[in-house]
């Protein structure tokens, strides 16, 4: 009894403080910020508004008890867990998809007494544990065949459940998995045959297939002409030209037969191909004009007009980023970019400590998972991204998501802190 | 510790990312003017656009309940100038600075972002003079409202009114009301405020720093247009309802008239009454107060809410259910001397009439031949039943024709009048402890008995039908054109067959050419059924009842008229309703002498 005591103790003496301080501030950034999105809001929703900020103050106190829980417990039985958690939340998001409640288009949401559970919150946080848990060993060598389908199997399973959904957004999180892999030993080329698809896929989308057919045609004649080697480096080209086609051609073929038709709106209005005012061109021009209207010290916390009126729709949940940058200016949106970029780093330091390879993965995992909801949710406020809607991590409304990463940060201080007592 | 070379790379990577946002941020926030251009000059002002009420027509299609407009003077305090020119503001408005200061603290502390209503219902006339110097005053600008208006001032009780929602509504709708919206308070607007709301529209316009509009906000794309509401159209006849406000001037009372074949109500009086128009705008409220301090109690909606002791107008019920019971038939007669007789007390009549059959008795109003007839009713030895269970039988006839009940009338607040159940009766007096005698008031209408002048119409209706009728209702339709849905009451039968009404048809007939109600109920060319009454008033003079239908062979309205402090029903009551059978069936009055004597009369 008293021996688990002291080592709670040792383990709560030993959290990571820059870690948890960072993230407690989130927290309450985002709950100031959701309190100022309601505030004073336009007639009608302000009473409803105004208790999502309470609510969230519920979420985040149940955040911060699951992290005295999973700090309080074994670090080992993450390990154990992984494979379980997995499976129950692939199998809920895999139910939801069916029987949840459709909300904004996707059916992602369980019902459960007037609040949501998103189970495709939480299964990020499976799939981190379950890529950490088929690499725990220190000799699995990622060449291994498999592994590799192992790998695959475990991220291609919440996607599809996520497709089933139609939560696109989260979906695309799961690709910033390819992050572990490439620094887990993967060969960088598959990032970079990633970044050649996505330069491919802009382009089909921005002008049309032949185009972009003989931009890849023309270079490859380049190629061969310069080269020394005409008939080597002929056959060499084959296998970039014809990968490149075929991305092409299913690039085509997804927008038209597999896209959503306001996913394929929301395309066109980043490419700047059609100028919709009403659907998403509306949000972000409204988004941008809040943002852009914040100036360089910004308007004063509660003082913002754009947030205010209900022009910014979704104000509270994905386009929190927009009264952050309205109210607090150039200022506060760049104290709070470096915020992220220090929890990310500090993450990523604390993962190359990790003694055992479980904790290192993990710690990759979790990194990457954040890094896409940031850059996803405020490349999509600035106008930069097309309209996603996935949360900023700890900021953004709702109770899945502020519990999901909660718990993701709780275990990467409990793992970390292990690591330093050495208790596991 | 080693790091990896991919830690670099991916370092690498995220500060390349954020150094793009940082970027992109650096451009739009600090270099990019024009986001704060849109925020700060041209700001959009998100403008509530009213639905127009729905419009009510009577059945004949003449508007009955209109829209007027009128304006609100809105303001946004965030958007007033700080340096705006008070005094001259104020004498625009022609109020005084301190009702001004204190007015804008009042909105202030309410909300300095959201539009609020600075000075509410200003006229057409009125507020063209704001207008002219309105555009100095950023901030400050005008909604359109509209509020109801009334072409013909009658008929207030039926058609309700309207006012602004108050905190419970706006709880209550989840969102649908927001403070400033308007909601049908009383009456046909209450009932029917679903359909007569509409639905607010939203428009987003651009007003520039001097407050003008320089246009709609992206093209108007984002607006939604309101929805006007549903027009009503009513059974009630308009012009029939004016007069026979008309005749019930300077009385006090009810008439309900009813087309009996569909349940459609032609008219609904209550008197006094009120001018509808008083009941519009920011004056309701000091009208209301006059208007519920009256003796006179004009607010009180007496058709559906007053209730009278029916008195001899019960007998042609009282006739039917002893039929159907197998009490009397057409040939049965009980001795009149002048008088029922229990022990001590006396039933008198007004004659002493003999032994008159079924017929006679309803067409002379015997008394002691209902009270046999109540009695062999209620304590029918043969039936093996106690007295208790024969008056439950004998009730839940009588509940059929909506006595004791709601008739489901369209509008709020109906009474159900009084008609006690036998479990009454044991707890008054004792279980097994009374009999047909102890309650003998009840066979001709008086004692524990009381119905408003709308039941009294209904079950005329189901008289004139020969055993069914329509619950009563106000609205034929709702919506015009393709939508347009006809409504019409629940169907009721009566229970009673259809043999057993030929007596009192031929009975009430008789009321009106040789019976009590001869004098100024009879109209040439239409044969009118009737029966009077005499509510009895422990307060004051009794109060007149006349009910009838017309004509006979084809009844087309069926009427009950309350007089109320004005005797006996056949002088004052049966006359109106007379007129107003002619009326409608003629179109025109061939009594101008009667008509006369009516107008002129006060009874109060």
């Amino acid at each position: 009894m008293s021996g688990t005591a002291r080592r709670q103790q040792s383990v709560f003496q030993y959290v990571d403080k820059p870690l948890l301080l960072s993230y407690v501030a989130l927290c309450i950034i985002g709950l100031l910020t959701i309190y100022s999105s309601v505030y004073d809001a336009g007639q009608d929703w302000m009473n409803q508004e105004r208790g999502n900020a309470m609510k969230q103050l519920a979420f985040v106190g149940v955040a911060w008890l699951s992290i005295v829980v999973v700090l309080s417990l074994d670090s080992r039985f993450f390990e154990g867990l992984a494979p379980i958690f997995y499976l129950i939340f692939l199998f809920l998001s895999i139910l939801v998809a069916f029987v949840g409640n459709e909300i904004n288009g996707a059916r992602a949401w369980f019902s459960i007494g007037g609040f949501g559970l998103q189970p495709g919150e939480f299964l990020k946080l499976g799939t981190i544990l379950m890529i950490a848990f088929l690499l725990r060993e220190k000799n699995t060598q990622l060449r291994s065949r498999s592994i590799k389908n192992s790998l695959f199997v475990v991220i291609i399973l919440p996607v599809a459940s996520l497709l089933l959904q139609k939560d696109t957004g989260s979906a695309l999180v799961y690709a910033s998995f390819l992050l572990v892999l490439y620094r887990e030993g993967m060969s960088p080329l598959l990032m970079q045959l990633g970044i050649w698809a996505l330069f491919l896929g802009v382009l089909t989308l921005l002008f049309d297939e032949k185009i972009s057919s003989g931009i890849v045609l023309g270079l490859a004649f380049i190629y061969i002409l310069f080269s020394n080697h005409r008939w080597r480096s002929f056959v060499r080209s084959l296998t970039y030209i014809i990968p490149s086609l075929l991305m092409i051609a299913s690039v085509e073929f997804a927008y038209d037969k597999v896209l959503q038709p306001h996913q394929k709106k929301r395309i066109d209005v980043l490419l700047g191909k059609v100028d919709d005012v009403k659907g998403a061109g509306y949000n972000v021009h409204q988004s941008l004009i809040a943002i852009g209207s914040g100036g360089f010290l910004g308007k004063g916390y509660l003082q913002g007009t754009q947030t205010k009126f209900d022009f910014v729709p979704e104000q509270s949940t994905d386009f929190i980023f927009c009264t952050i940058g309205e109210e607090f200016g150039f200022v506060g949106s760049i104290l709070l970019l470096l915020l992220y970029l220090f929890v990310l780093f500090r993450i990523l330091h604390l993962s190359e400590m990790q003694g055992n390879r479980f904790g290192r993965v993990y710690g990759y995992g979790l990194v990457s998972v954040l890094f896409a909801h940031i850059v996803v949710n405020i490349g999509m406020t600035i106008g930069l991204l097309p309209v996603i809607g996935i949360p900023l991590p700890l900021l953004s409304y709702g109770g899945s998501s502020q519990i999901a990463f909660g718990l993701m940060v709780g275990i990467m201080l409990r793992l970390d802190s292990g690591r330093r007592t050495g208790l596991n | 510790m080693k790091f990896s070379e991919e830690q670099r790379v991916l370092q690498i990577s995220i500060i390349v990312v954020f150094g793009v946002f940082a970027m992109r941020l650096f451009y739009l926030q600090m270099i990019d003017d024009s986001y704060e251009i849109w925020s700060r000059e041209n700001s959009v002002r998100r403008e509530i656009v009213y639905p127009a009420r729905g419009v009510l027509f009577d059945r004949n299609r003449e508007r009955v309940v209109v829209n007027r407009p009128i304006y609100n003077l809105m303001v946004v305090p965030r958007q007033v100038e700080e340096d705006m020119d008070t005094v001259a503001f104020c004498r625009l408005l022609g109020i005084e600075r301190k009702t001004f200061e204190e007015r804008m603290n009042q909105i202030v502390r309410h909300s300095r972002f959201k539009p609020s209503i600075f000075a509410a219902q200003i006229s057409v006339e009125e507020f063209a003079a704001i207008q002219e110097g309105l555009f100095e005053f950023p901030g400050f600008y005008a909604e359109s409202r509209a509020v109801r208006h009334y072409p013909r001032p009658i008929a207030g009780h039926l058609l309700g009114y309207t006012g602004e929602v108050n905190d419970k509504d706006i709880e209550a709708s989840s969102g649908y009301y927001l403070p400033g919206d308007y909601i049908g308070i009383a009456g046909l607007e209450k009932t029917y405020e679903p359909y007569l709301r509409g639905l607010r529209g939203i428009r987003y316009r651009y007003v520039d720093v001097h407050n003008r509009v320089v246009g709609s906000y992206k093209d108007g794309t984002l607006d939604s247009g309101a929805t006007p509401g549903h027009e009503l159209e009513l059974s009630i006849d308009i012009k029939l309802q004016e007069y026979a406000e008309q005749l019930m001037r300077n009385k006090r009372g009810s008439v309900v008239a009813i087309e009996p074949e569909s349940g459609e109500i032609l008219l609904m009086v209550s008197a006094p009454g009120y001018d509808p128009n008083l009941m519009v705008g920011k004056s309701r409220t000091r009208h209301y107060k006059v208007l519920s301090r009256d003796s006179l109690k004009p607010l009180f909606n007496r058709p559906i809410q007053a209730q009278y002791p029916p008195g001899s107008i019960f007998k042609p019920f009282q006739a039917l259910v002893a039929q159907q019971l197998g009490t009397v038939n057409p040939s049965t007669r009980y001795p009149c001397g002048g008088g029922y007789h229990m022990g001590s007390h006396t039933v008198k009549c007004t004659h002493v009439h003999g032994a008159l059959d079924l017929t006679e008795s309803i067409q002379l109003s015997c008394n002691p031949y209902f009270c046999w007839t109540f009695k062999n009713m209620i304590d029918n030895h043969s039936s093996g039943s106690p007295p208790s269970k024969m008056y439950e039988t004998w009730r839940n006839y009588m509940d059929q024709f909506a006595f004791g009940r709601k008739t489901g009338i369209d509008i709020p607040n109906e009474t159900k009048g009084v008609l006690p159940r036998n479990a009454y009766f044991d707890r008054y007096h004792g279980k097994s402890r009374w009999r047909a005698n102890t309650i003998i008031s009840l066979s001709i209408g008086q004692g524990e008995i009381a119905l408003s002048p709308l039941q009294m119409a209904t079950a005329m209706s189901a008289v004139a039908n020969g055993g069914w009728y329509y619950a009563p209702h106000l609205v034929r339709s709702v919506g015009s054109g393709a939508d347009k849905r006809k409504f019409r009451g629940k169907k009721f039968e009566t229970g009673i067959d259809m043999p057993y009404f030929a007596v009192v048809h031929e009975a009430m007939q008789r009321v009106v050419d040789a019976g009590t109600a001869t004098a100024y109920g009879k109209i040439d060319g239409i044969t009118v059924c009737g029966k009077t009454g005499t509510a009895q008033n422990p307060h004051g003079k009794d109060h007149a009842v006349f009910v009838c239908y017309a004509p006979r062979e084809n009844p087309k309205i069926a009427v009950a008229v309350i007089v109320e402090n004005a005797g006996f029903g056949g002088v004052w009551a049966a006359p109106i309703a007379s007129l107003l059978i002619e009326k409608y069936l003629k179109g025109e009055i061939k009594r101008p002498e009667l008509e006369k004597r009516l107008l002129e009369t006060s009874i109060l």
